[in-house]
């Protein structure tokens, strides 16, 4: 069952903290030098599966396998992977030159052989020569690659990392995610990085894992998660999304008729048809797959059309947009065109909006 | 006129320990060191100069018992460490909520009752008739009495039990600002748990390690009570030779002189631990 070229396998890994499921039989494979992200709200588990992985958590049931190695009972500091934590851990007591030379040490490599691989280990993440420094001589960012270089000395056959550009702030975020991934790219090791950040999962992985209440979701490319989402909770939290409460109403093949809670209809089309009239649907519908217009003659026969009036138009440069309501009340998140033609909309005017059914996504309503 | 206002409230925080510092500090040692050179050269015939200063240097049994309580204190001091430095770690990172609340307070209900009482409890523990020696009598393994006071050794378990929770105090503060994740961080990078210990906890916990031994080191050496009672009259400490001078013999100005030396002396020894390891004073109470 295990791939060969998978760097990292877990097999139902379970982890029950007394009475309390945190991680619940979650089985994924990270293919070698790939960048996997674990993507998942506060609370549902990530760092209990990250701990693990690397060794400070042991699972209570399940198996996880390094390059085809069983890791249970294996310490952590027997294990081929190395972590970057969330707040870093750099040691303050040392220079930079020790921090990124404590793992060598411990194995006892020799001393001249030590300050060489540091050097090298810092010139490639873009830091030479700082080794004489103390840690709170660095900034976050500098910081954040020493804690990469760190690891990246040992050679480890899978890093991982926990949140790391949390403490970081807004611009250096975005700076750190083009890096992150580059410097992945350039030691060409599989990273395993868990965040909350949908933008940080999408922009960087190879493949994502949506993690929900200690259960994955769905595990995929970014783009099949997003435009493809499994289910309501992974349409809802990757990416923007209106919801819509509804109830079919008529079935034909693929397509559906559906009457929203204010008894507006809509079309849509799914790909697998396990809904029958009468049942309760969640429909999510990307603000960029909404288009605008401003009279209703040029609209096609297929779309979902209806006339809608503006609330508030929010502006945010190229991620500007509108929000909608339509006769039967709804709120709808729209983006604006990027053409510039409804720069002068308003709150107040009327605005079409259509969309074809094929855009939208559709889940039967979760039994309470 | 604001600033007049603001320097007149910063005196006037300042003006009760500046009195504490002056009346109770300073002034008593101004009149010791006034009494200390001081030379009676006849009945209430007093000349001043440094010969109580040089009878300690020229009879051998005063320096030498300084010499004797400096090192017992180092010992002492080393040892409270050694037995000290596990508790405050487990304390600090073995434990959480009630648990280590409660073992915080165990480690210092000793404290609750006096240094006498304390003391006199080793004196029953230990003794000819204690405790300790009916037991092994008991057991079989001794065939008659044995003393177990009036000795060093009792000298070293009294100071330890005395002083251990000025060590363990700075210690579980500064092992408690040790972020766990360090310590994860090192295992993560291949680390021993010798290694850790070595490399991230202890340097870390140095500033609480460098003030829990001047503190201890300070109580050891001018304690008073312990070697005394668990020691007996030829427990030779330094302090009881000081108030053997004031009170025994009403030689103030010998007791004032060895007083200072005492102090000085002292001094000189920490100052030196703090340039061996390469710790500043004020980083280590700056800490704790
Ligand atoms: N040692 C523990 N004992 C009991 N419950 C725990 C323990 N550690 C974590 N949990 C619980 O397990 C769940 C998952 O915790 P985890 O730290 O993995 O969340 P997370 O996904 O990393 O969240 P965040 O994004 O906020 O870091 C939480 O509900 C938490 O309360
Ligand atoms: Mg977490």
């Amino acid at each position: 069952m295990t791939n060969i070229e998978s760097d990292l396998a877990c097999r139902d890994l379970t982890k029950d903290f007394d009475g309390f499921r945190a991680v619940d039989h979650v089985s994924f494979d990270v293919p070698k030098g790939s960048f996997f992200s674990i993507l998942g709200p506060s609370g549902c588990g990530k760092t209990t599966l990250l701990r693990m992985i690397a060794g400070f958590q042991s699972p209570s049931s399940g198996d996880l396998r390094i390059k085809g190695r069983s890791m249970i009972g294996v310490p952590p500091n027997r294990r081929p992977v190395s972590m970057v934590f969330q707040h870093l851990a750099l040691f303050p007591t040392m220079s930079i030159g020790d921090n990124v030379g404590f793992g060598l040490r411990q194995r006892g490599v020799g001393r001249s052989e030590i300050a060489r691989r540091v050097e090298e280990v810092l010139d490639r993440v873009g830091l030479p020569g700082v080794s004489a420094r103390r840690t709170d001589q660095l900034s976050g960012g500098q910081k954040q690659r020493v804690a990469i270089a760190r690891c990246m000395v040992l050679e480890p056959d899978v890093l991982l990392l926990d949140e790391p550009l949390g403490a970081l702030d807004l611009k250096l975020r975005e700076h750190m995610k083009v890096e992150l991934k580059s410097l992945q790219a350039a030691f060409d090791t599989t990273f395993v990085y868990i965040t909350h950040d949908q933008s940080e999962a999408l922009v960087m992985s190879d493949n994502i894992a949506v993690m929900n209440q200690g259960r994955f979701e769905q595990i995929g490319a970014p783009h099949e998660v997003y435009h493809a989402p499994h289910t309501a909770f992974v349409a809802g939290f990757v990416g923007d999304a209106n919801r819509i409460d509804a109830r079919v109403s008529a079935v034909n093949g693929h397509f559906l008729t559906l009457t929203s809670a204010a008894s507006t209809e809509m079309k849509v089309k799914v790909a697998d048809n396990s809904l029958s009239v009468g049942q309760g649907v969640q429909v999510f519908l990307r603000p960029e797959a909404i288009e605008l217009s401003k009279t209703s003659k040029s609209l096609d026969g297929d779309h979902n059309v209806s006339q809608c009036t503006v609330t508030s138009v929010l502006f945010n440069g190229a991620n500007s947009s509108v929000i909608v309501r339509d006769a039967g009340g709804n709120m709808i998140n729209v983006a604006m065109p990027q053409t510039g033609s409804f720069a002068d909309l308003h709150a107040g005017d009327m605005v079409f909006t259509s969309w074809h059914p094929n855009k939208a996504r559709c889940y039967p309503l979760a039994r309470a | 006129m604001k600033s007049d206002a603001s320097k007149l409230g910063f005196y006037l925080l300042l003006a009760p320990i500046l009195l504490w510092l002056i009346v109770l500090i300073i002034l008593p040692h101004i009149g010791l060191f006034m009494v200390s050179i001081s030379e009676k050269v006849g009945p209430r015939e007093f000349e001043t100069g440094f010969g109580n200063y040089a009878a300690f240097f020229g009879e051998p049994l005063y320096w030498r018992t300084f010499a004797r309580t400096a090192i017992m204190s180092i010992l002492a001091t080393a040892l409270t460490l050694i037995l000290g430095f596990p508790i405050a770690y487990y304390i600090a990172k073995l434990t959480r909520g009630r648990t280590k609340t409660t073992l915080f307070l165990m480690c210092m209900i000793p404290f609750w009752v006096s240094e006498l009482v304390r003391t006199f409890g080793w004196m029953i523990l230990l003794r000819e008739t204690g405790v300790i020696s009916t037991t092994l009598q008991r057991l079989g393994l001794v065939s008659g009495p044995v003393e177990l006071l009036y000795n060093d050794a009792a000298i070293m378990v009294g100071l330890v039990y005395t002083s251990i929770l000025f060590m363990v105090v700075p210690l579980v503060t500064t092992l408690d600002s040790l972020d766990d994740s360090l310590i994860e961080a090192g295992y993560d990078l291949g680390g021993t748990s010798s290694s850790i210990m070595r490399e991230i906890v202890i340097p870390h916990a140095m500033p609480g390690i460098v003030s829990g031994c001047i503190v201890v080191f300070m109580l050891s050496l001018g304690n008073y009570l312990t070697p005394i009672l668990l020691g007996g009259k030829d427990s030779l400490w330094f302090t009881g030779m000081i108030y053997t001078q004031f009170i025994t013999r009403f030689n103030w100005e010998l007791g004032s002189a060895l007083g200072f030396l005492l102090l000085a002396l002292s001094s000189a020894i920490v100052f030196l631990g703090l340039k061996l390891s390469k710790q500043s004073l004020s980083n280590t109470m700056g800490r704790t």
